[in-house]
């Protein structure tokens, strides 16, 4: 009952903020963004608000659709930094939102971490990413065994650059469904 | 560190056997020993009958080592076969200390007898006589042997060139594990995957490699015999299963495990029956290693914040920090000796491999990175391979445990990262 209690105050806190919610470019930290005018907050939400998830009367995959917030799939991390950033909350809560309203969907959260450090701990640190991606969707009552949290560590680099922008990208929670 | 800096790098190519095998690692010293013992290696007598001789590899093994400095045997006449041939004032002349001479003689069952002879020409003595009947296919081994017993002989520490070495070859999206003798020679190849391969750990006898793969888009521990090929995925449990730890007897794997939440540590059977957590806390723990009497683990965790190695009593629970200095130690990996641990340590953005001695808690950096990880500790305690990177591209280093001598092992066009050395061969 409280676990519902949660997850409805967080969707009406996502609704709140829905229109002005930004679709967090992954590029924002490499210093690429296709977006011009990188650091106004929001720039591209083109709409994509929590009816969009439901929709679908055209049987178009929310999931695949790049207007829906549900086709981003990466949450960056800064460094040493295991907290899902605020500009990432609404990608987290829109595929949390997804789990709950479709009992058959099944997740996987990849973890992964830049390059630099031991490899087997930095499989932890990308868990570890992983695992605070699971825990703000059980919060909002997504089913605890519908979401494997797992982790490739360093072994995935997203950018095989060797910067502080490459690193941005690499530190990273990938959300894949299954059946991807 | 700075004791190696100041060692005067001489760079002494040896490429002591032809390029046919494919991804062969070479090693090249590029520091080497304050001290070098002069010692001659006579061409063994009928060796020249031989395609691949005795003298050569056992001379490379030990150059290689960066103990030994090869004395010429060029134009002695005649050649000595036999220890009572040895003329001690000629090789004093030559600078020599120690001197190896030999025979190969096929027998009447197409076996082969070599012989070998370790003189001290100082004290004019005769330290140690051998002789092995072997296959041609056994050449090798005999060399590697022949230079393990001279490194024993005339440094008192068991030598490693008949061991072998794992690693992982990353060319393009193909991982691959690869079994070598400790010279680089004879690579096979063991595993292959388009997915990461992590982790290699030698069993102690050397019959299986328990290992790390991604195949199944998630971290599943294997163990493979080598004798056989076949695996078993020993811990795939929900969540990440990485780090596999062999218990000294060879029974058990440590191994972390996030299937109960968090990274943790487990030891189960080595067929994966019977994980039982260890230990429980709120933070990382993870990479452990058994110590070699095996009654503890040495691991990493972030308890304190940053990473740092700790150990745990097996038999209390009793878990106590070991690293102080510096915000980031991992890596921790037991020597054999039972004196301390080998593990790396970051300064600034360097990673570089370090030890720590138990009892006097005193840290040795030995390497300068700039970004050196995997150390792997030879089973005589006295080498530590690892690995780091060099233009751009995965290589193997390996440091002597006082950080004088330093070898790269080169491979042609792949990474080379991961490397594990194995134990004694018996």
């Amino acid at each position: 009952m409280k676990k519902i209690a949660i997850a409805i105050l967080m969707a009406a806190l996502v609704a709140g903020c829905q229109t002005t919610s930004t679709t967090a470019p992954v590029e924002d930290k490499s210093g690429t963004s296709a977006t011009p005018g990188a650091g106004t907050p929001g720039a591209s939400t083109s709409g994509t608000t929590a009816g969009g998830v439901q929709g679908s009367s055209t049987g178009a995959n929310p999931l695949r659709d790049p207007n829906n917030i549900l086709s981003k799939r990466s949450v960056y991390f800064e460094f040493d930094s295991f907290t899902v950033a605020d500009q990432y909350k609404p990608i987290v809560e829109a595929h949390a939102r997804y789990l709950t309203q479709n009992r058959n969907a099944r997740v996987t959260l990849q973890g992964h971490a830049d390059e630099r450090g031991s490899r087997e701990y930095n499989i932890a640190l990308g868990q570890k990413r992983a695992d605070a991606v699971k825990r703000m969707m059980t919060l909002m009552g997504v089913q605890e065994v519908i979401v494997e949290t797992v982790s490739f560590g360093k072994e995935k680099p997203r950018n095989m650059g060797h910067d502080e922008a490459a690193w941005a990208e690499n530190r990273r929670v990938d959300i894949l469904y299954a059946g991807e | 560190m700075l004791r190696s800096l100041r060692l005067a790098f001489t760079v002494v190519t040896l490429l002591f056997l032809p390029f046919a095998a494919r991804a062969q690692l070479t090693i090249e010293i590029v520091g080497g020993a304050g001290t070098a013992i002069p010692i001659a290696i006579v061409p063994f007598g009928g060796e020249a009958s031989f395609p691949l001789g005795i003298s050569g590899i056992v001379g490379a093994d030990l150059a290689r080592s960066g103990m030994f400095r090869l004395i010429g045997t060029d134009n002695v006449n005649p050649r000595p076969v036999r220890a009572e041939d040895v003329q001690s004032d000629v090789w004093r002349g030559r600078g020599a200390d120690a001197v190896v001479v030999g025979s190969m003689q096929t027998l009447a069952d197409g076996r082969v007898e070599v012989r070998f002879a370790l003189m001290d020409v100082v004290k004019q003595s005769l330290l140690t006589a051998m002789t092995y009947t072997v296959t041609p296919a056994q050449f090798r081994l005999t060399a590697h042997r022949i230079a393990d017993v001279i490194y024993e002989k005339l440094t008192g520490d068991r030598g490693v060139f008949s061991t072998r070495i794992a690693y992982i070859t990353k060319a393009g999206a193909r991982y691959q594990l690869l079994v070598a003798d400790a010279d680089g020679a004879e690579p096979q190849t063991i595993v292959t995957s388009n997915e990461p391969l992590l982790s290699p750990r030698w069993s102690p006898d050397g019959s299986r490699i328990a290992y790390v793969s991604f195949e199944q888009k998630k971290p599943v521990v294997y163990v493979q015999n080598l004798g056989t090929g076949g695996r078993q995925a020993v811990a795939n449990f929900r969540g990440s299963n990485s780090a596999p730890a062999w218990s000294p007897d060879g029974r058990r794997l440590a191994v972390t495990l996030t299937k109960d939440g968090g990274s943790q540590l487990y030891v189960m059977n080595a067929d994966g029956s019977n994980a039982q957590r260890v230990m429980t806390s709120n933070a990382i723990d993870t990479e452990a290693h058994f110590t070699p009497d095996g009654a503890a683990l040495l691991f990493t965790s972030d308890r304190g914040g940053g990473p740092q190695i700790y150990r745990l009593n097996l038999g209390s629970g009793a878990v106590e920090r070991l690293t102080f200095d510096g915000s980031y130690n991992v890596s921790p990996r037991p020597t054999p000796d039972g004196k301390g641990f080998v593990f790396v340590r970051r300064d600034g953005n360097r990673f570089m491999i370090a030890s720590q001695d138990y009892a006097t808690r005193q840290v040795q950096v030995l390497t300068s990175g700039p970004s050196d990880e995997s150390p792997s500790v030879a089973p005589n305690s006295k080498l530590i391979l690892y690995a780091n990177e060099s233009g751009g591209r995965g290589i193997l280093a390996a440091v002597s445990s006082d950080g004088r001598v330093k070898q790269r092992l080169v491979s042609a066009g792949t990474d080379v990262r991961e490397p594990a050395w194995g134990p004694y061969a018996n």
